[in-house]
Order: structure tokens, then sequence, then C-alpha cells
């Protein structure tokens, strides 16, 4: 493991991935009072992927994410009061409640597009890096998606595409071993390793531990650094786990899909405890700064729901609005 | 060509069903799965999340216990190829039932079902079959949103090939699978996400439904409401409503919207001479529309008014549940529309419409039943 002091703002990435972690809990907490009206996944478990690949980025790189966009948006710089907002269905939530918590955007943000269809937003994310090569604007695009979206068709397609024309693509598969309730062995060969599909269309694929934020942190630096140098796509596969159920922000099923074991094995690995006991260990984590910063990412999240729930609702008079652009 | 041995030699009396009981119209879609795949070896079942704990809604509980992995396939996340899969697994003699959670994602598969499925028969002369049931839920719940509500049946339906069925009730939905899982054609089977919730009497044992048109569900003299899937209980209740006030409405339930039996709609126009159509997809260039055009070309005569239509507006379904309740039609939306459709003065409704609103405020708009607190 390298030393955080190695890594380009370690407390950075740790306060991203605290940022996540304290929303998503918050979700949970509040999710049976049944005002939060959309179907709702988490990301606890996985934030060092979304935290490690936007600290690899600048701000005007873009990212095109999936139904588990909340990590994804917030560590690209997504307007945290909008995103708690859209989830409660207001008119002030990112999409001004039209979309749920599946649709995130914010495109001054640079998260361009959150899609609730399964590899829907692979190929998106390739057009935009088809525009910046186009444009010369020297921007990278990020692809995000699942280890079941891996198994659609689109993803392949894309991938030819993007290794065809050195696109300044990543493709993020973010490998938590599940689609819902079905394991990944029950749905891919398993002598297949998943950076096989990378390297089956000439693109580089790395794959890193995706509850080590400083390792994709560091894998992503990479990857972005061949994109803009014009060298092409790469293929990122994080490897972990989801901690929560699929769509179930407050339950855990007992229905023997996943054993205690492994939930306990992973949430030892937990990539949040992980890098905080490292930076306490390095001394770049202090006991007075970690209170200092929970007290403000607590406020903040507290004046996100606050605001959330004083916001009025959108009105059915406007929700013809932009279906045609004028 | 293809064995028919493998059908079980004495199957089980067909037709006669013996007793009945309650069930959800998810415990009836399940027992018709289970007793197509008793009698025929050929029917399996394929689709995410067929083998998984909560099993398609319980759609698929029990099969791969009974019926093994063999028969019971779960598919990697590959709409579209696995749709050529099931297609080629048709014509080379099988019965697959294709199973998408939400009809949304089949609309990556519809190169397959429209160039391949729904031709080949045709194309063939006969020579090849494509005895295929692709299952897909529509319908609104919990904030689900634009795409994973859709009600998509009119892009299957105008399809020429392709048989598309859409389910009203829990009896009809167990009668209509088996004739779609025994029909030698591809049929684009749409549930409506209410319907595995709702309760209704089942007859038990083996029977099949015709897909042979549309049927009266209620009869009536004043107005004819046709309506597929959910609006057909949403029509039922408009017409309870509408009967308190003096008015006979009556309602078909369309039920098979391909290929299109327009008979038992034009009759029923001829007797009431009024024509309002309810269906869960959009108005524009919806079932609604097809139907109105139909009548209108075919029975212009007996309308006595112009037909009525009732859908969704157009636009994507919102999340919000702020926004929903003013998206979807109820009961109500028919009642009014029916109402004005005979031209009756709102003081002769009054009454049967304050009962019907009250009723209505009581039906959660984006759970099919009270008790449901988070997404299902
Ligand atoms: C095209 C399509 N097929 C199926 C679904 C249903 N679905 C929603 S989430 C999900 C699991 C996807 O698994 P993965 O890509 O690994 O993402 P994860 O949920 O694990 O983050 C599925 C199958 C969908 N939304 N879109
Ligand atoms: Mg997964």
């Amino acid at each position: 493991m390298p030393m955080l002091t190695d890594i380009p703002s370690a407390l950075g990435l740790y306060r991203a991935m605290l940022r996540i972690r304290l929303v998503e809990e918050t979700i949970a907490d509040r999710y049976a009072q049944q005002r939060m009206r959309c179907p709702v996944h988490l990301s606890i478990g996985q934030e060092a992927v979304a935290a490690g690949v936007s600290a690899a980025l600048a701000s005007s790189d873009q990212i095109f994410s999936t139904h588990r966009c909340h990590a994804h948006y917030l560590a690209k710089g997504g307007d945290l009061t909008a995103m708690i907002a859209e989830i409660h269905g207001k008119e002030t939530g990112c999409c001004g409640g039209r979309g749920g918590s599946m649709n995130l955007v914010d495109p001054d943000a640079g998260v361009m597009m959150s899609s609730p269809t399964i590899g829907s937003s692979i190929p998106v994310a390739v057009g935009a890096a088809l525009s910046m090569q186009q444009r010369g604007t020297g921007g990278v695009a990020v692809a995000y998606f699942g280890d079941g979206a891996s198994e659609e068709g689109v993803l392949h397609e894309s991938l030819n595409f993007a290794a065809l024309r050195r696109l300044p693509v990543l493709f993020v598969l973010e490998n938590n071993g599940y689609s819902i309730f079905t394991p990944l062995d029950q749905r891919q060969p398993a002598q297949r390793p998943l950076s096989d599909l990378g390297r089956a269309h000439g693109i580089p694929a790395e794959t890193v531990d995706g509850n080590d934020a400083g390792a994709v942190r560091a894998a992503a630096g990479r990857a972005v650094g061949r994109a803009r140098r014009g060298e092409g796509p790469t293929l990122l596969v994080c490897d972990t786990y989801r901690q929560s159920e699929h769509c179930e922000p407050a339950k855990v099923f007992d229905v023997g899909y996943r054993t205690a074991a492994e939930r306990e094995e992973w949430a030892a690995r937990c990539p949040l405890t992980r890098l905080r006991h490292q930076l306490i260990a390095e001394g770049i984590l202090t006991k007075e700064a970690e209170a200092a910063l929970l007290r403000s990412l607590r406020t903040e999240v507290e004046e996100a729901f606050a605001d959330a729930d004083a916001a009025p609702f959108p009105s059915p008079v406007n929700a013809m609005e932009h279906l045609h652009v004028r | 060509m293809f064995a028919e041995r493998r059908i079980a030699a004495e199957p089980p009396p067909s037709g006669v069903p013996t007793e009945s009981r309650i069930l959800s119209g998810a415990d009836a879609l399940r027992e018709a799965m289970a007793l197509c795949m008793e009698r025929d070896e050929r029917v399996f079942v394929m689709g995410q999340g067929v083998t998984d704990p909560f099993r398609v809604f319980g759609t698929t509980r029990g099969l791969l216990e009974t019926y093994g992995p063999g028969r019971v396939v779960e598919t990697p996340l590959a709409e579209n190829g696995m749709t050529g899969v099931a297609i080629g697994a048709a014509i080379s003699g099988q019965r697959p039932v294709l199973i998408h959670m939400r009809a949304d994602f089949a609309l990556l598969t519809m190169e397959q079902l429209v160039n391949n499925a729904a031709k080949t028969a045709w194309l063939t002369q006969g020579k090849l079959q494509v005895p295929l049931v692709v299952r897909m839920f529509i319908g609104r719940g919990w904030g689900q949103g634009p795409a994973h509500t859709q009600s998509l049946e009119s892009l299957f339906a105008m399809i020429p090939g392709l048989t598309v069925v859409m389910p009203a009730t829990p009896a009809d939905a167990k009668g209509q699978l088996i004739a779609a899982i025994e029909s030698p054609n591809p049929v684009i089977f749409l549930e409506h996400r209410w319907l595995h919730f709702t309760r209704g009497l089942v007859p038990a044992g083996h029977y099949s439904t015709p897909l042979d048109g549309p049927k009266v569900v209620r009869p009536g003299c004043d107005l004819t409401i046709a309506a597929t899937s959910h609006m057909v209980v949403e029509a039922l209740r408009a017409a309870d409503a509408l009967a308190t006030a003096g008015i006979s409405a009556e309602v078909v339930d369309v039920a098979v919207l391909r290929p299109f039996n327009p008979e038992p709609i034009l009759m029923s126009v001829r007797r009431t001479g009024r024509l309002m159509v309810a269906d869960t997809g959009w108005n524009t260039l919806g079932m609604g529309a097809e139907i109105i055009a139909i009548v209108t070309e075919q029975a212009f005569g007996a309308l006595t008014g112009p037909p009525v239509r009732v859908g969704l507006p157009d636009l994507p379904a919102p999340s919000s549940p702020a926004l929903a309740g003013d998206y979807y039609p109820t009961a109500l939306t028919l009642f009014d529309r029916a109402g004005a459709l005979l031209g009756l003065p709102p003081s002769r409704l009054a009454v049967s419409r304050n009962r019907l609103a009250a009723l209505i405020a009581e039906i959660p708009v984006d759970v099919p039943e009270a008790g449901i607190t988070s997404p299902f």
C-alpha cells in the first residue's frame, strides 16, 4: 500500500467519501418516513470508487452514471441540495422532481447523465469523448457502470468505437459482484476476468481494489493522463462491495443470496474505515480535525434535508415545459 | 415436425375448472407458468431474476425447485441478445417464456422482436414458427419515473405478426398466459404492476382464455367504455358510480390488441351509440386512437356524439408524487368524461361524483395497496 503522503489530497479523498456516506446514511435513516418516494440505490461500501476517480478529474471533465449515481454525482461536485430535493420529488430538485434518485444530473459540475437503464449511459460518455476530441478541449469523459452492465451489448460496441477512435474516455467498471440478487458467477464465465473485456478491444485494462481509495485515485490518474495525451481509452475494473441492499435503503434482506459471513468480511474491508485508520496512523487526520469535519458535514447534510422539506412540489401546470426545446 | 410426444400423454381436462380460489394476479400467473411447464417440457422460462429470492414478483416461485436450472434460465443483462436466443430456441422446437421486469427494458429488444419474431412465420410461409412469449411489466409504482413505468403496448401493437395481450384480472391473466404459451405465435404479454397485487377469483387447474379479442365485462346501454389493462379496473369503478346516477355504462376489456378483433366493440357501440376509450398508454397514436378510428370508419352512423379518448398526456412519466396524481387518469376522470359525453348537468351527477371522489381519494396514487412503504 502506498503511503498516503504520496497521494495528492488524501484528506480530500476522505472528506469526499465521508460526505457521501453521511448523505446516504441519512437517506437510509429517514427513508421509512416515506417522503422520499422513489427507488433509491445506495453506494454504501463503494464510495472509494467515485471519490478516487473524481479526484483524478478536472471540474470540466464529464461523468455519465447509472441508477446507482449518488456517489458519482456528489464526488464530481453535484449540488447536494438539488440532489436531496430531487429524491423528495421537489421543484428545486436537479430535475425538478421529474426524475428521482436514478436520474441525477448537474451539467455545471460535469454530471451529464445518470441513466436508470442498465448500460444506457455508456455510449453517451463515448459520444461526449468524441465531442471533446473533435473540439480539442483536452477533456475526459467517464462512463461509470456495474458488473451487470458489462453484459450489455452496448458496452462492447462502445469499447470498440472508443478504441478505434482513441477517444478520451475512462470506462469505470464498478464490480460489486451482484446484479440485484444475482451473483456474477451466475451471469458470466468464471474463467474470464472482467478486465479482458477491455483487452479484447485492445484497450488497456487495470484491475484495482475498489475499496482502496488511494489505489483507485492512482489508477484513475494514469488513465486520465493517457486520455489527455491522446492515447485513448482505459478500462478500470474496481472490485468492491455494496454494503446496503440493491434498492432498499433501510433494510437487510435475509433471503440467502448473500451470507452474513460475506457481508461481515466486506464490512471489515470498508473503504471509509480503512482510509480513516490509515490517515490517523500517518498523522494526517487528528481527532480534532475529524470532529470538526464531521460537524461541518452533518450541518451541510441537515441543511440539504431541511431545504428539501421546505421546498415546494412541482406544479402540474409546468409539466409540459421543455418537452420540445424552443 | 417437433415432437408432440413430449406433451404429457393425458393432459388434465381443460375448460372445466373445478374450483376457484381468491388469488393475487402474481399467484395466478405463477400457476399458469407452472401448469404449462408441467404439461409441456418444451416450455422453459428465461430472464433476469427468474431464480432470485423474489422470483419476479413471485411469478416464477417454485419453478427452479421443480424444473431445475435447465428450464429456469437466469440470464445475463443482455436483453437484445437473449431475445434472439429465445427466438432461436423457439424456431428450433422449444417454447420459451422470456421475462422483463419492465417493458422499458424490452426497448433494447425491438430489432429482434420486430424483424425476427414477428416476421419469421410469414417469411418462411409457416415452415418455421416462433412460439415465444415475452412477459413484460408496465405501470407506475413508488416514483419509478420516466424510464421504468412506460406503457409501450402501442409500439408492439403496430407490428404485424406480433400478438399483443394485456390481461386485466387475475383469472384472465392465468388463462391468457396459458393461451399465450400454447400459441404458435410470438406473444407480447403486458402485465400492469397493479395486476400482480390485484386479488380475484381464479379457477384451479388448466384452462385457456382464447386470445380472440375484446369481451364485454359489464353490460350496459348508455355508453361503451373500451379499456385496456388496469384501466378496465378504473372503468368498472366508474361504471359502478355512473350506475348510482342512473347511467348504464358497458365496459369492454380490449384484452387482445393485436390481432385486433373490432367486432365486440362495434356491436357494443351500435347499441349504446357512445364510445369512450381508456388505455394505460399515451393518448396520441395509442390503442384508444386506433379503436376510435376503426369505430368511426365502421360504425360512424351509430355514433350519437364524438368519441372520447382517455389516456396519458403527451408527457414522460414524472417521478414526483406531486405530479403522478395529475398524470394518471382514474375512474373519476372516466366518470367526468362520461357525464360530459352524455350531456348531463353536473348537478345530476354531484352525489355520485362526490362518493366516487371520496373513494378515489382513499386509493394511493403510487402504490398498489396501502401497506407498501418502499420500492416494490
Ligand atoms: C436494461 C435494463 N435491464 C435491467 C434492469 C433492471 N436492473 C436495475 S439495476 C440492475 C442491476 C445492475 O447491476 P450492475 O450493473 O452490476 O449495477 P449495481 O446495481 O450492482 O450497481 C438491474 C438488472 C435495468 N434497469 N435496465
Ligand atoms: Mg453490480
